[in-house]
């Protein structure tokens, strides 16, 4: 269960983000996960739910956007993405190159704050 | 009705850790301290690999140190210290994997100027230590010859973070039936051009040819 500290960390840095914009109440948080960056999303929502439980971030949706890994065909010299994670094989031509251009992100790409309740 | 309003923050989660292991590694190797992070399932020989590693250093006078990172016991530790170097037990209670801070906090008051070489043997996992990195300059991933040869494939995250693999007990090959090739193969697959030992605790198989590997390493540390 790593990702009970991943969720810790994106809580801290969610935290850590309002209160220099402001103190806002934080609506949703979205992630960037690259599939190789070994993240269970369920474990990591639940994790989540876990660590935000009774803080200001307990209302907060949590968004996760999956990258695909893409690598770099030095034989068609072009970038391409792979449809599983199993072989570092370019899908036209086969070549397996460990030229990985994305697809290990584990990042905080946004944090959403909700609009001010004024009366 | 006003908007919410969204705020790119674009920072790695694990921003803290990786920050402070980048600090470490520059540490490290300024001293000219060859630091190598150990990951594989529980059970696939990571002690007693590094056992044989460390005492065949001691034996030619190479100085090294080893921390040992498991969930509840020091046996690990233990075994380790009888080879006769300095040896650090990290505890996690639990935790799945080991992180920089607790590698830190675990190396104060030694010496690392002392050390040529320094060995983390991460928990027993393969999915859970991929993301943290620990300062280290060398990554080995184990896999035994009893696992299976698909474990890379099952496990593509942490074997492409790798720098070397192993394939420990390689003595036990032939009894369990182990596809060599495919498991080179897969390996390949996973991360491409990779240095893979064949390794044997038992006879001694590899074990040389790794320790070249870190000395060829240690030699392109900045001074
Ligand atoms: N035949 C044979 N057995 C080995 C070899 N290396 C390790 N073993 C055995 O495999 C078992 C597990 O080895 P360990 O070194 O404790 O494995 P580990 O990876 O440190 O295990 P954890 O710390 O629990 O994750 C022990 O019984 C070892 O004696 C080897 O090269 N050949
Ligand atoms: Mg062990
Ligand atoms: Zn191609």
């Amino acid at each position: 269960m790593h990702e009970l500290s991943i969720a810790m960390n994106v809580a801290e840095l969610a935290r850590e983000h309002s209160r220099l914009h402001g103190d806002g109440r934080v609506s949703a948080v979205t992630l960037r996960i690259g599939r190789l960056s070994c993240v269970h999303e369920d474990s990591l929502r639940y994790s989540f739910e876990l660590v935000t439980e009774g803080t200001p971030l307990a209302a907060a949706r949590l968004r996760i956007i999956e990258v695909p890994i893409r690598i770099w065909c030095p034989t068609c010299e072009a970038e391409r993405e792979l449809p599983g994670i199993q072989r570092l094989a370019c899908p036209e031509c086969g070549h397996l190159s460990g030229e990985i251009r994305a697809g290990r992100e584990l990042d905080l790409e946004s944090i959403e704050l909700a609009p001010e309740t004024t009366p | 009705m006003t908007q919410p309003r969204i705020l790119e923050v674009r920072t790695r989660i694990l921003k803290k850790n990786d920050e402070l292991a980048r600090e470490m590694r520059r540490e490290f190797e300024s001293l000219g301290l060859l630091v190598v992070n150990l990951v594989s399932s529980p059970g696939t020989g990571k002690t007693a690999f590094l056992k044989e590693t460390l005492s065949r250093l001691l034996a030619r006078g190479i100085p090294a140190a080893a921390v040992v990172g498991d969930l509840e016991t020091d046996n690990d530790a233990r075994r380790l210290a009888a080879s006769g170097v300095p040896v650090r037990q990290i505890m996690t209670h639990g935790l799945c994997h080991l992180e920089a801070e607790m590698v830190r906090a675990h190396l104060a008051d030694w010496n690392l100027a002392d050390f040529h070489y320094l060995f983390i043997e991460n928990v027993g996992n393969l999915v859970c230590p991929t993301s943290w990195d620990l300062g280290e300059s060398v990554r080995l991933a184990l896999l035994s010859v009893t696992e299976g040869e698909d474990k890379p494939l099952k496990y593509p995250g942490l074997f492409n973070t790798a720098d070397i693999a192993a394939i420990t007990k390689i003595d036990l090959a032939e009894a369990c039936e182990f596809d060599r090739e495919t498991a080179l193969a897969n390996i390949d697959a996973v991360r491409p051009g990779m240095q893979v030992l064949e390794t044997s605790v038992k006879t001694g198989a590899g074990i040389e040819e790794w320790l070249a590997s870190l000395a060829t390493r240690r030699a392109m540390l900045t001074p």
